[in-house]
């Protein structure tokens, strides 16, 4: 049953998640933190970041942890198969089709419609694990982070990895006061 | 394993591999398929990695190429985590992991805001925002499952095909 639950878990955000990697994000928190109860939104933002922070995918980053964490090795295959196969399998079988039509416009329309609602999703994310910061280590320090990693981010243009760094630097040290 | 930043940023270290170094395709037929797996769902990599060891080698290469691509990146993951987990009972670890959250906060804010630009850029802001504020009330205010809602933008883009076939 456990690998049922991981199948449709990871197979949902497989083959809803258009545009890539970080737009199944939003999708397999919905799956693992709010539908299956697998993690807390605490234990899912540590996953993205060790996710961001690691190279490769993180899609199938994100699913062989959760496929771990619930079944074991095992458990890992079927995440990972489930997030990988069905979009592969359709994009070879359909490959002379698709090349066919990948200029059609219902097709481009299609990514277009649903970038809006994975933004959507993305946002609802951004706002609960601000609030859930903000219950865990205040205001002050949720608004500092923040503000700096947005900085960091996008004015200074740094790694996401040397930002996490950087913010677990200041985690450690300001247990220190 | 060098594509730090989850798929995308893996596309042209692919393209360095595939198409200068081992010379397994042309510039135009990597772009067609680069484009191919665009309009398609699902992580970006990984449909590189198997369309072009299925091209190369068949079911065998296809399998091949997404286990490289995949089991290295896995395997730290789950170590790295653990290790947290293990260590969770520590205040200074419960600090640091604490202090990641905001961060990702911020990264997926950022992820948005550009997913919100792009459409904006290629649709237009006015479907764009009853796009946002349509999902918006859809998923958060009646709580109706996002695989629904994208289903039904399935519906709506194709519904005028179906109609003009119907037509003729």
């Amino acid at each position: 049953m456990i690998y049922w639950h991981i199948f449709m878990a990871f197979f949902i955000p497989g083959i809803l998640g258009y545009g890539g990697g970080p737009s199944s994000i939003p999708l397999v928190q919905q799956e693992v933190v709010e539908h299956y109860g697998w993690m807390t939104n605490q234990e899912f933002s540590e996953m993205v970041a060790a996710g961001n922070a690691l190279p490769g995918p993180i899609a199938t980053k994100m699913a062989g942890f959760v496929g771990y964490d619930q079944a074991g090795i095992l458990g890992i295959i079927v995440a990972v198969f489930a997030t990988v196969a069905p979009s592969l399998i359709l994009m070879i079988a359909l490959l002379s089709v698709l090349m066919k039509y990948k200029e059609s416009p219902y097709v481009k329309n299609l990514t277009k419609y649903i970038r809006p609602i994975i933004a959507v999703l993305l946002l609802v994310m951004t706002f609960d694990f601000a609030k859930d910061a903000w219950l865990s280590i205040g205001w002050i320090s949720t608004l500092i982070i923040m503000i700096g990693a947005y900085l960091l981010l996008e004015k200074f243009k740094i790694h996401p990895a040397f930002v996490i760094c950087i913010a677990l630097i200041y985690g450690m040290v300001s247990t220190l006061f | 394993m060098l594509g730090f930043g989850g798929g995308p940023s893996a596309i042209p270290l692919v393209h360095q591999e595939v198409v200068k170094k081992y010379k397994w395709m042309e510039d135009d037929e990597f772009s067609d398929v680069v484009a191919l797996a665009n309009t398609m769902p699902g992580p970006i990599g990984t449909k590189l990695a198997g369309y072009i060891g299925y091209r190369i080698a068949g079911v065998a290469g296809a399998i091949n190429a997404i286990l490289v691509s995949v089991v290295p990146t896995i395997i730290l993951m789950i170590v790295l985590l653990f290790l947290l987990q293990t260590n969770k009972d520590i205040p200074a670890v419960q600090a640091m992991a604490s202090a990641v959250v905001p961060v990702v906060a911020v990264m997926l804010g950022i992820l948005a805001l550009d997913f919100v630009k792009k459409s904006g850029e290629s649709m237009g802001w006015k479907k764009t925002l009853i796009i946002l504020l349509l999902s918006l009330i859809a998923m958060s205010l009646l709580n109706i499952h996002p695989a629904f809602v994208i289903l039904s933008v399935f519906i709506i883009v194709f519904a005028p095909l179906v109609k003009r076939r119907n037509n003729k």
